[in-house]
C-alpha cells in the first residue's frame, strides 16, 4: 500500500465523515451560535482537506486557497459575533 | 523514511479532526462546543499542514504552510472569545450539570460593561439561570 492509496482510501473518507458529523450540528444546532461555530469548524476542516488533497495530486498550488480560506473563516466569525452582540444590545 | 513520518503525522491530524467532529455532535453545551473548535481542530489542521510541508520539501510550500499554521493559531482563540462573549450576551443556557458560572451577575446587560463585583441590579443582569435553579427559586 503506497502513500497515495493510504491517503485516498483511509484518510480522505475519515475527513469526509467528520464533515458530515459537523453538518449534522450545522443543521440541527439549537441556537445561532452553534451554527456559527459549526461553520467555523467546517472551514477549518476544509483547510485540512485541501492540504491532504495537495499531497494526493502533487500540486502545491492548492495551499494558496487554504490561506485565503483561513482568512475568510476568521473574518466571518468576527462579523457574525459583532452583529449578534449588536442585535441584542438594541433590544 | 519520509513517507513513514508523513503517514504518522497525517493519521494523528485526521484523528484529531475526527475527535473534534464527534465532540461537536456529542457535547451538551454551546460553550463546550466552542472549546472543541478551538483546541482539537487547530491541532489537527496544524499536523496536516506540517505533513504536506514535509512531503513537498520546498521552500515556498513550507513557508505557506507555516503562515497558515501561524494564522490559525493566532485567530482561533480570538474568534472563540468573541463568539463566546456574544453567546453569553444572547443568554445561551449553560449545561444543567455545569458546576459554576464565574461571570454570573457581573456583565451588565444594557451597557455591556464587565464589573468586578457582583451587582444585582434588577433587570440589568444577563439572565443565565439554569432551568433547575429557576424551579428551586420558585419553590
Amino acid at each position: 500500500m503506497t502513500l497515495n492509496d493510504y491517503i485516498y482510501y483511509v484518510i480522505l473518507p475519515v475527513l469526509a465523515f467528520s464533515i458530515l458529523l459537523i453538518f449534522y450540528r450545522f443543521f440541527r444546532g439549537p441556537s445561532i451560535v452553534d451554527k456559527v461555530i459549526a461553520l467555523d469548524l467546517l472551514i477549518t476542516t476544509g483547510i485540512g482537506i485541501i492540504a491532504v488533497y495537495s499531497i494526493v495530486h502533487g500540486r502545491s498550488t492548492f495551499m494558496d486557497t487554504a490561506m485565503i480560506l483561513a482568512l475568510i473563516a476568521f473574518l466571518s466569525t468576527v462579523a457574525f459575533s459583532y452583529y449578534i452582540e449588536k442585535r441584542n444590545r438594541k433590544k | 523514511m519520509i513517507s513513514i513520518i508523513i503517514v504518522i503525522l497525517i493519521t494523528l491530524g485526521t484523528l484529531f479532526i475526527l475527535l473534534a467532529a464527534i465532540g461537536m455532535v456529542r457535547m451538551p453545551d454551546t460553550y463546550l462546543r466552542i472549546s472543541v473548535t478551538t483546541k482539537a481542530a487547530t491541532l489537527g489542521v496544524g499536523l496536516l499542514l506540517i505533513s504536506s510541508a514535509i512531503y513537498f520539501n520546498d521552500l515556498s510550500t513550507t513557508s505557506r504552510a507555516l503562515v497558515i499554521i501561524l494564522f490559525v493559531l493566532l485567530t482561533a482563540p480570538v474568534s472563540a472569545h468573541l463568539i463566546g462573549r456574544a453567546s453569553y450576551f444572547m443568554g445561551v443556557k449553560l449545561w444543567d450539570k455545569s458546576v459554576m458560572d464565574d461571570l454570573r451577575g457581573k456583565y451588565q446587560k444594557k451597557t455591556h460593561v464587565l464589573k468586578s463585583k457582583i451587582d444585582n441590579t434588577p433587570g440589568d443582569n444577563v439572565v443565565h439561570d439554569r432551568p433547575d435553579n429557576e424551579n428551586k427559586k420558585e419553590d
